[in-house]
């Protein structure tokens, strides 16, 4: 199973435009994401720049409209991101744990989907093809 | 919480730290011991003390230095009541010494990556056999247990068990020393290792929806030991070549089954369903494989080629784009390091695709006597895709009704008789 690893520093929500972590702190991650190369569980993994850099499209009445960053309302933002292949939510956590993450710092993980989880319906409603959409007719029809 | 789900809440982090930390523990006991078997054993009583305490005080800051302290502990133990060879004991004892000392970790950290590359080509020795350097790879490297191997492979527990501790046994009255292969001996011990890994990842593979979740979870594993492998071993381009090929194969796992479980072909694959993120690791490590081959001025190794093949098809955005010449070129330089009845019909259906049936049925019509190939099921599966190419249509029914007959695989089955029937022109098939 995927689990997505996201780090929300303390204060990111406020941070200027184009800041940075510090470079003891960038050597440290440097470290962390070595282990998880070395373990063979990192799939991926990106740095965000903050908020004030980015954009918000919010929905309302059908309409899309546009705020830019940074968003007065956002208590917890994202820092970062990694894609774990691990064998349990329990190795995920544990993963998470050895984060060296400063004082005040989150880390949340989070399960990636899998067509499989999808109920019948949703699954039939997320094969674009029509091939398998009548595949699964075809078991429904069975069942 | 009531007392038996925080116990098995601690079990299953101990679980998590069994599977990051183990492999790690066994290669540095087995440095410390020189014995792979003796190791093990070590590990597993560390990991029972594990069991036993943790539930009760919580999973400590670092678990990996508890269960390496404890499993060093009853090293000592075992060497002073076994009274060994006098060095030994004296090397375990320094060793131990200077791993207590608070500056643990880095002690633990420090050559555990040689440590852990030795015990790769220590379980996968050719002096044991393919399917015990399996059993014993799963077990000392990615901490499986003899049920969950056993499942995995389709035999029971008793024989994996035994597999095991013969291959243990092995090794010791060999005398496998505790190390990494170096000059000539590299190449062929590094082809053992990658020829095991490989396995494992087929094995599971080949599963099939409603078999033991366990058999798809080897291609996992088997990923697994390869992208860790190929962070040990950066300078080998076999490893990648190995990897780039696993990536974009288990790129297509969700797509290359319809919702009964039935195969589908890489034709008539939904390519939006591929994974992209492996695609494009597979992508990078065949890059990566592809800059040191060139780099070492060698020819392409047999992995390598395989994933070049495969990186033809994760390019094409559809199966009319696949590059066919490139892929028969691929084919040709495989079917001379690597020459295999199984290649030459590969290459046979890229020369169809790229060139046309005709040739592609002259060159299965020259190895359809091959005594590899008798009672190959894709031999006449594929002789009979050429024929229906070519308008033959009596003949492509017949090879296709010969080709179910030779399966045993019910949906496989399925499949040769329904493209054997869609043959009979005008007639209608009564269900």
């Amino acid at each position: 199973m995927r689990f997505m690893m996201m780090v929300i520093p303390k204060g990111y929500e406020k941070a200027k435009p184009g800041a940075m972590p510090d470079a003891k702190l960038v050597a440290e991650m440097a470290k962390y994401n070595e282990s998880l190369h070395k373990a063979g569980v990192m799939l991926s993994g990106e740095g965000l720049h903050p908020p004030s850099m980015g954009a918000r499209v919010s929905f309302s009445g059908g309409k899309p409209k546009v705020t830019d960053g940074p968003f007065t309302e956002a208590k917890e933002v994202i820092g970062g991101f990694w894609i774990l292949q691990v064998k349990s939510k329990a190795e995920a956590l544990e993963w998470a744990k050895r984060c060296p993450m400063p004082d005040g710092d989150i880390v949340e993980i989070r399960q990636l989907q899998e067509f499989e989880d999808f109920p019948a319906d949703v699954q039939e409603a997320a094969a674009g093809e029509p091939a398998l959409r009548e595949q699964l007719e075809k078991k429904a029809k069975k069942r | 919480m009531d007392p038996s789900a925080t116990h098995s809440v601690a079990n299953s982090a101990i679980e998590a730290v069994w599977r990051i930390e183990s492999a790690k523990i066994v290669a540095g006991l087995a440095r410390m011991t020189r014995d792979v078997g003796l190791a093990e054993e070590l590990a597993q009583e560390a990991l029972l003390a594990a069991l036993e305490k943790w539930p009760g005080s919580g999973v400590p800051d670092n678990p990996g230095a508890w269960l390496m302290a404890a499993a060093k502990n009853r090293a000592l133990d075992h060497f002073r009541h076994n009274k060994l060879i006098e060095a030994k004991h004296e090397e375990i004892g320094r060793e131990a010494e200077e791993g207590f000392t608070p500056d643990f970790d880095a002690a633990l950290e420090h050559d555990i990556g040689d440590d852990l590359l030795r015990l790769v080509f220590t379980a996968c020795h050719p002096v044991i056999s393919t399917e015990a350097r399996a059993a014993l790879t799963l077990r000392l490297l990615c901490g499986l247990t003899t049920d969950e191997i056993a499942r995995a492979f389709l035999v029971p527990e008793a024989t994996v068990a035994q597999r095991i501790v013969r291959a243990k046994r092995t090794l010791a009255e060999a005398r496998v020393p505790f190390e990494v292969p170096r000059g000539d001996e590299l190449a062929a011990r590094l082809s053992s290792v990658l020829e095991v890994i490989y396995l494992v990842f087929n094995e599971g593979y080949s599963a099939t929806a409603g078999d033991d979740w366990m058999r798809p979870a080897l291609c996992e594993d088997a990923l697994r030991l390869g992208r860790i492998l190929a962070e040990l071993a950066p300078g080998e381009p076999e490893v990648h070549g190995l990897v780039a090929l696993m990536e974009i194969q288990a790129s297509r796992f969700r797509a290359r089954t319809g919702p009964l479980g039935e195969p589908i072909l890489l034709m008539d694959q939904d390519r939006a369903r591929w994974d992209h993120l492996l695609v494009r690791r597979g992508l990078a490590a065949l890059e990566r494989a592809e800059d040191l081959e060139r780099s070492a001025g060698g020819a392409l190794s047999p992995y390598t080629l395989q994933a070049a093949i495969a990186a033809c098809h994760a390019r094409a955005r559809t199966h009319a784009e696949t590059d066919w010449k490139r892929i028969v070129a691929l084919y040709d330089g495989l079917a001379q390091l690597a020459p295999s009845p199984v290649v030459e019909l590969n290459r046979a259906v890229a020369v169809t695709m790229a060139y046309g049936a005709e040739e592609g049925l002259a060159l299965v019509d020259a190895i359809a006597a091959e005594p590899a190939l008798r009672g190959y099921h894709l031999l006449p599966s594929v002789r009979g895709d050429f024929l229906m190419k070519l308008g033959r249509l009596d003949e492509a029914r017949g090879e296709f009704e010969r080709a179910a007959s030779l399966t045993r695989n019910t949906r496989e089955i399925r499949l040769l008789l329904d493209r054997a029937a869609a043959l009979h022109p005008g007639l209608r098939v009564v269900k």
